[in-house]
């Protein structure tokens, strides 16, 4: 049996990041992934890629990571909604300022997808999608021939990926997976503050388990506050409802949150 | 099949040997169904396909018809279906084709949201809340105001647009409102003067998509078509990235064939064949509407 567990989205939350590794520390995982957007949103980026370098974790590189790593204008999340864009990019400038250029050196370096091979299936790891780093792939608005196709154009069995923040995993038809680990940098946009990572077993089947942690949000959203970050961006924090950045939020998953 | 009249076809500038990009399909995200044909029951003056009461250049398409599409599209990895017209209530079966579609994929419904009944309304809830796929329903509007609005679509109905727009939200489907960026506005003010209508009117959780103008249609008649320079002819082919324009990743099925995208099906030069296996080659980025879509990066699709 091989034991997976994985996680994006860090967004400079180094709390949620410190708790989660705790979590799978204690539960136990053969390897540990984290499939990119380490900085933004949250208060100084440096913690976080502190704590995730310093533990050996192995990371993807996210279009979060890509930017702040290569210097470059904003977070190319692909957003169109002038409003997110705004609040993207006072998160960016923050972040980029203050990520060291050690830091910025290493996530130019980190690879865009990882295969692994288990138990006799096939693993791609990758940040939006296997084809496009920045893809958004809601549960709500991906067919299950779509996922299949994914599959087969790139020699997959189980597909990991995140980007967009809520966790979800399909079973196809065909007997593969797509994984949505979810992000632990912000709530799910269910009404929790804690967060979601993923936790895979393979053992001739495949058992996903998303996993909730809980962590000390208040202090984020006060560190937040202190940084003068947005006061949007605490109130996600502390509410577990989504507030920014939902342009891209399918009605499904949109009817679930708040705003 | 009867030919249409050709005189309210928009007019594309014969090509004068100049070199345009080819453009390939990459993968077919999202297959639009023109599943109203150009029938509607509205005659707006800016329609870019020029639907109408008695227009039917493309006609309804049989529910047997859509069904054998959305099979093939599915055969190819399709992500998700969006239904249009013309108005696509004025079909007497969307609902059931819609039934048909969900359980398959995510669907998305463009429609003028003057002719929500209940019944409609209390079935769209029970399909949208029932499926697995998201059901979008994307409703337009032509101002932020009626004097606007009713000044392109007629007289009340920017009243019975927004009574829509209530009654989606009132019913969970938490609507789209789609509405055109002319040439001189700002998106940030404009979204802003429609967010707040929206809000004012009683809105809790406005959804906003602009598009850009496209000079195609009665749109074409009522200011001007698209000139010579509106080109990407003799554009250097590195300088295209296929994927910034959405006939990389679609196909819009109609009566009259498929056609590479939802806005060109009126260009016999659009249509790329009978059947969508027919249809996959790559398209010669010949039309004014082509540099629209270039230079705005826009996309149909609902992100």
């Amino acid at each position: 049996m091989v034991r997976l567990a994985a996680f994006g989205g860090v967004y400079s939350n180094h709390l949620a990041l410190a708790a989660v590794l705790e979590d799978i520390e204690r539960r136990g995982a053969d390897r540990v992934w984290c499939l990119g957007d380490l900085g933004g949103f949250g208060p100084h980026p440096d913690r976080a890629a502190e704590i995730l370098r310093g533990a050996g974790i192995s990371m993807l590189r996210g279009n979060y990571d890509d930017s702040i790593g290569n210097d470059r204008a904003d977070c190319a999340c692909g957003y169109t909604d002038p409003r997110d864009n705004g609040f993207a990019q006072i998160s960016y400038d923050y972040t980029v300022a203050r990520t060291s250029s050690d830091h910025k050196a290493w996530m130019r370096g980190l690879p865009e997808r990882h295969r692994i091979e288990a138990e006799g299936r096939r693993l791609l790891l990758c940040h939006g999608s296997p084809r496009r780093v920045n893809e958004f792939l809601w549960e709500s608005a991906c067919s299950d021939a779509f996922l299949e196709w994914l599959c087969d154009r790139h020699e997959a069995d189980v597909i990991l990926c995140t980007h967009t923040g809520i966790p979800w995993h399909r079973a196809l038809p065909s007997g593969r997976h797509v994984v949505n680990v979810g992000a632990i940098g912000r709530p799910a946009n269910d009404g929790r503050t804690g967060v979601w990572y993923a936790g895979l077993e393979l053992d001739g089947g495949l058992e996903v388990e998303f996993r909730p942690v809980a962590y000390d949000h208040e202090a984020l959203a006060l560190e937040m506050e202190a940084e003068r970050l947005p006061a949007e961006f605490a109130e996600t924090i502390r509410t577990g409802w989504w507030t920014t950045c939902l342009e891209n939020l399918p009605v499904r998953e949109r009817r679930r949150g708040r705003h | 099949m009867s030919s249409p009249a050709l005189s309210i076809l928009p007019r594309q500038p014969a090509p004068r040997g100049e070199s345009f990009p080819l453009q390939p399909l990459l993968h077919l995200d999202s297959l639009w169904i023109q599943v109203a044909g150009t029938s509607c029951n509205l005659r707006c003056t800016h329609c870019f396909v020029s639907a109408g009461p008695g227009e039917d250049r493309h006609a309804l398409m049989a529910r047997a018809e859509v069904q054998r599409h959305v099979a093939q599209g599915l055969a190819l990895g399709v992500k998700e279906f969006y239904f249009t017209g013309g108005e696509p209530f004025v079909h007497p079966e969307m609902l059931d084709i819609l039934a048909d579609t969900l359980p398959h994929g995510p669907c998305t419904l463009l429609t003028n949201g003057t002719l929500f009944t209940e019944r409609r309304l209390e079935e769209l809830r029970r399909l949208g809340g029932g499926a697995r796929f998201s059901l979008e329903i994307r409703v337009s509007l032509d101002g932020p105001g009626p004097e606007e609005h009713d000044t392109f679509r007629g007289r009340g109905a920017f009243a019975r647009t927004l009574e829509g727009l209530l009654a989606l939200e009132h019913h969970g489907l938490l609507p789209i409102v789609t509405a055109t960026q002319g040439p001189g506005d700002d998106a940030l003010e404009l979204r802003e003067r429609y967010v707040r209508m929206l809000r004012e009117a009683g809105l809790r959780r406005p959804r906003l998509k602009l598009l850009p103008l496209f000079r195609l249609g009665r749109e074409a008649a009522r200011t001007r078509g698209y000139q010579a320079v509106e080109t990407l002819a003799d554009l250097p082919p590195e300088s295209i990235d296929p994927a910034r324009l959405q006939c990389s990743s679609c196909r819009a099925v109609t009566s009259r064939g498929v056609f590479v995208c939802p806005l060109l099906v009126d260009e016999p030069a659009a249509r790329m064949g009978r059947t969508l296996g027919e249809s996959l080659g790559a398209f010669r980025l010949a039309h004014g509407a082509c540099f629209t879509c270039y230079v705005t990066g826009m996309t149909c699709g609902n992100a």
